[in-house]
């Protein structure tokens, strides 16, 4: 990263503070992903049923569930588990779907006509309903919960992907590649994709949020990860039980991590577009 | 009434942007009578379009007009209340722009959009709209304007939705017309109807008229007094005869020199104090070729078709001897680009035979000719520098990707090197070479996109309108630049181009293409001055001149 390009960044950040916030709160997920399960004060799934159900205090920040498991530790070893299956099933669909939708928006033809029906077939599905029942049937495993979500948000990287190289490839500089001794291939790999990134981008910022909401979505209706693994949407699914008996807490933080880390992802997403593109530097 | 009809005093606006105010027209000063066409000429970032913004209150939200007077028939514009002046625009000034396709609403037929214009501003039935609307079509001559009138806007040519939009400007008889470059994007010829039209209406409803455009010839043709513009200054003002003559303004005097014309040869196209030290340089002069050395390039009955539709171009044969430098001329949907295209071996042809140096290179598929050998020979320069230039490759990657990949040289001081030559010899200086194509002017972009055709040291170089995007100051740095580089390296032209006065400096043959065929060919100068076809003549005629008298002088 070049000097202008931190210049730039922090125009953008002075412009648009909410871009500065929402990148420190990924960073932070990012961190406590990596060290949270070692700086814990308690063992996330060890239970203690003399301590169940205990209320927020300063020994359980977030109180303790039904086990007498600390609820705070739980939450910060699942940010691993959560984010590691969003990135995961994000960049699986992002790479397939990249180098599918630039091949389709650059040949285009028979190819881009058959992806296109395939791609308008997969989206007539509810997709969540698509993900539940292709988990259901591949097993109940983390694996397979990372390869549905990353099927079911194919389609919108294809779909992006082709239409932003459908209205690059005639310009100028795509020719001029070839005129250099390019092949096909390599505009495509080494020239179209590397200018559709930034729009690329974007999009997967925003759809890491909505993969982590996926993920958390499939473990609470019992898809997927299974206890006693610390995982958001277990816990909210745990909780749920408890919550009409006044134990607000077990429902509560899952809840709100869940929602400041899908929030974090995509503010970010927004203000990254503008990081990204070249043409707003100066 | 007694004065000028428009008066604009001292105007200065100002553009907020990042980097805090610019000023973009910064005193202005003009005026314009009854009737009167006045051409506004100047080169791009002068202030033109932007002095005719502020007339017709069209700025957009960041610009401001900070100082001076704009006083239309005695009212100060500048400070009337905008309820005010809607109601003037329209009626009394009215503008039209240059891409009329972009300024027409494209779901609505024209007869539909002619009318919302007649009653925005008059107060009468939709029947006699209509008739009103059929009237104005009649007046532009559009042919069957009753069935013209149910037509929309992707149904009529470029030329012919520029005369709707000249319907829709003069349908409430305005004083004033302000025309922004209104046939800038259009061929030569229909460039000559639209002008002559939008003259003749003008003179017969005594219309004021504002001409801005960056071409002088054009301006000279139909202008009784010209003002020229340069960097928000207006720098000198005359008729044309006298400005083109006898230029004052040095300014003036280096663009009416950059401005090719019948006669002028491209080592006059840059005043010899301005050349800058690699310019400067000796010309080589050209020797003939010598007798029985094999052609370069020989094409025989060459044709494209997509798909199966008519062809593009059929049955294209020609010759090119090694440093030679041959013209084709078309207008838009003539076939030029598709031939250019299939001999840079970017597109197959249909039928037909490409021999390059004695090889037959035609029957080896456009998709695996970056293997060829031949690759490293043929080059192209494109069309709008803007866009021939990844927007993730600076400079120097620009002109260093063709040495890795066709000269398959290693990144290194080699290759520093090497790049460094290529920029010196476009006259790119070397610092320039870490930006990015948007940090760059429209006339270095150019410049990168010179440098790395010729990386590899090509015999041939297809030029596909290199020059059409830019001011002609910088257009005449670049032929100069281009007419240089092919005599140091004895390369072969083939110079795809509309403008006639740039072909004929520029190429020692040209070739006529009309509708996918050759029209005429032969050595450039003698064919100008004595075409054998009604087309090119057609298309020699229609070129405007600056050596004329203004063919319309409206007084």
């Amino acid at each position: 990263m070049t000097a202008a390009t931190l210049r730039h960044a922090a125009w953008i950040l002075r412009g648009n503070p909410l871009t500065g916030i929402a990148a420190a709160g990924v960073f932070a997920l990012v961190l406590i992903a990596i060290f949270g399960p070692s700086i814990v004060p308690y063992d996330p799934v060890s239970s203690d049923v003399p301590q169940a159900l205990q209320p927020p205090s300063w020994a359980h920040l977030a109180g303790t569930d039904q086990l007498g498991r600390d609820s705070f530790s739980r939450l910060i070893v699942a940010t691993r588990l959560d984010l590691t299956i969003a990135v995961s099933a994000v960049g699986v669909s992002f790479v397939l779907g990249a180098v599918i939708g630039s091949l389709c928006g650059y040949i285009g033809g028979r190819l881009d006509r058959a992806v296109g029906r395939f791609v308008d077939v997969l989206m007539a599905f509810p997709l969540f309903v698509l993900a539940m029942a292709m988990v259901a049937a591949l097993g109940n495993r983390i694996e397979n919960i990372v390869i549905a979500t990353a099927i079911i948000n194919l389609p919108f990287y294809i779909r992006f992907s082709r239409a932003e190289v459908n209205i690059r490839r005639n310009l100028g500089w795509v020719e001029a590649a070839r005129a250099c001794g390019d092949s096909h291939l390599s505009v495509v790999l080494r020239f179209l994709l590397p200018n559709i990134l930034p729009a690329m981008a974007v999009q997967m910022s925003l759809n890491l949020g909505w993969a982590i909401l996926n993920a958390a979505g499939l473990s609470f209706i019992g898809l997927g990860v299974t206890p006693p693994t610390p995982e958001w949407g277990i816990m909210v699914a745990e909780g749920a039980r408890f919550i009409s008996t006044g134990k607000w807490w077990l429902v509560a933080f899952p809840g709100l991590s869940l929602m400041l880390a899908v929030l974090c992802f995509n503010l970010l997403g927004d203000g990254m577009r503008d990081i990204l593109d070249p043409r707003m530097r100066t | 009434m007694t004065g000028p009809l428009l008066r604009i005093e001292d105007l200065h606006v100002s553009f907020s942007t990042r980097r805090g105010m610019v000023e973009a027209v910064r005193g202005v000063t003009l005026s314009v009578d009854e009737g009167e066409v006045l051409g506004l000429v100047g080169e791009s970032g002068s202030g033109k379009s932007v002095t005719g913004f502020a007339t017709t209150r069209l700025l957009d939200a960041a610009g401001r007009i900070t100082a001076g007077r704009i006083v239309f028939r005695g009212q100060d514009i500048t400070r009337i209340p905008s309820g005010d002046f809607r109601h003037l625009k329209g009626a009394a000034m009215s503008m039209i722009f240059q891409n009329p396709r972009a300024a027409l609403n494209p779901i609505r037929a024209i007869g539909q959009q002619l009318a919302d214009a007649i009653l925005t501003h008059r107060r009468i039935s939709k029947d006699e709209a209509r008739a009103a609307s059929l009237d104005l079509l009649r007046a532009v001559q559009i042919r069957n304007p009753e069935q013209r009138m149910t037509a929309f806007p992707h149904e009529l040519s470029g030329g012919m939705c520029q005369r709707v939009m000249i319907a829709i400007a003069i349908s409430c008889n305005p004083a004033l017309l302000i025309a922004d470059e209104p046939t800038t994007g259009l061929d030569v010829t229909t460039q000559k109807v639209v002008m002559d039209l939008l003259a003749a209406i003008a003179a017969e409803r005594g219309m004021a008229t504002i001409l801005i455009t960056h071409d002088l010839g054009l301006a000279a043709r139909y202008c009784r007094r010209v003002v020229v513009m340069e960097k928000g200054r207006l720098v000198e003002e005359a008729e044309p005869v006298e400005l083109f003559h006898a230029p004052k303004h040095p300014y003036s005097k280096r663009l009416v020199a950059a401005s090719p014309t019948v006669s002028s040869r491209v080592e006059d196209l840059v005043p010899e104090e301005e050349r800058g030290p690699f310019l400067a340089a000796r010309l080589v002069p050209k020797s003939a070729p010598a007798p029985g050395t094999p052609l370069l390039l020989d094409i025989k009955s060459l044709t494209k078709r997509y798909d199966d539709g008519p062809a593009a171009i059929a049955d294209f044969s020609m010759t090119m001897a090694a440093g030679e430098s041959v013209g084709l001329v078309g207008e838009s949907g003539s076939g030029k680009t598709t031939t250019s295209r299939m001999i840079c071996r970017l597109i197959d042809p249909t039928e037909g035979e490409i021999l390059f140096d004695g090889y037959s290179i035609g029957h080896v598929p456009a998709r695996d000719f970056h293997r060829s050998p031949f690759r490293k020979d043929i080059q192209i320069v494109f069309q709008d520098p803007n866009e021939s230039l990844n927007p993730r490759f600076n400079g120097f990657n620009c002109i260093a990707h063709p040495l890795l990949r066709l000269g398959k040289m290693k990144p290194g001081a080699a290759l520093t090197k090497r790049v460094r030559e290529c920029a010196e010899r476009v006259g790119l200086p070397p610092d320039l070479l870490e930006r990015f194509p948007h940090q760059l002017s429209g006339g270095q972009k150019a410049r990168v996109g010179i440098a790395r055709a010729i990386a590899c040291r090509p015999r041939l170089l297809v030029l596909d309108e290199p020059t059409a995007a830019l001011d002609v100051s910088v257009q005449a740095v670049v032929l100069q630049l281009l007419d240089r580089l092919r005599r140091e390296d004895n390369l072969a032209f083939l110079f795809v181009s509309h403008d006639l006065n740039v072909v004929r400096m520029m190429c020692d043959r040209t070739i006529v293409l009309r509708n996918g065929g050759i029209v005429e060919e032969g050595e450039s100068r003698a064919m100008f001055e004595n075409p054998k076809t009604d087309y090119t003549r057609e298309l020699v005629e229609a070129v405007p001149h600056i050596r004329r008298a203004p063919a319309l002088a409206v007084t």
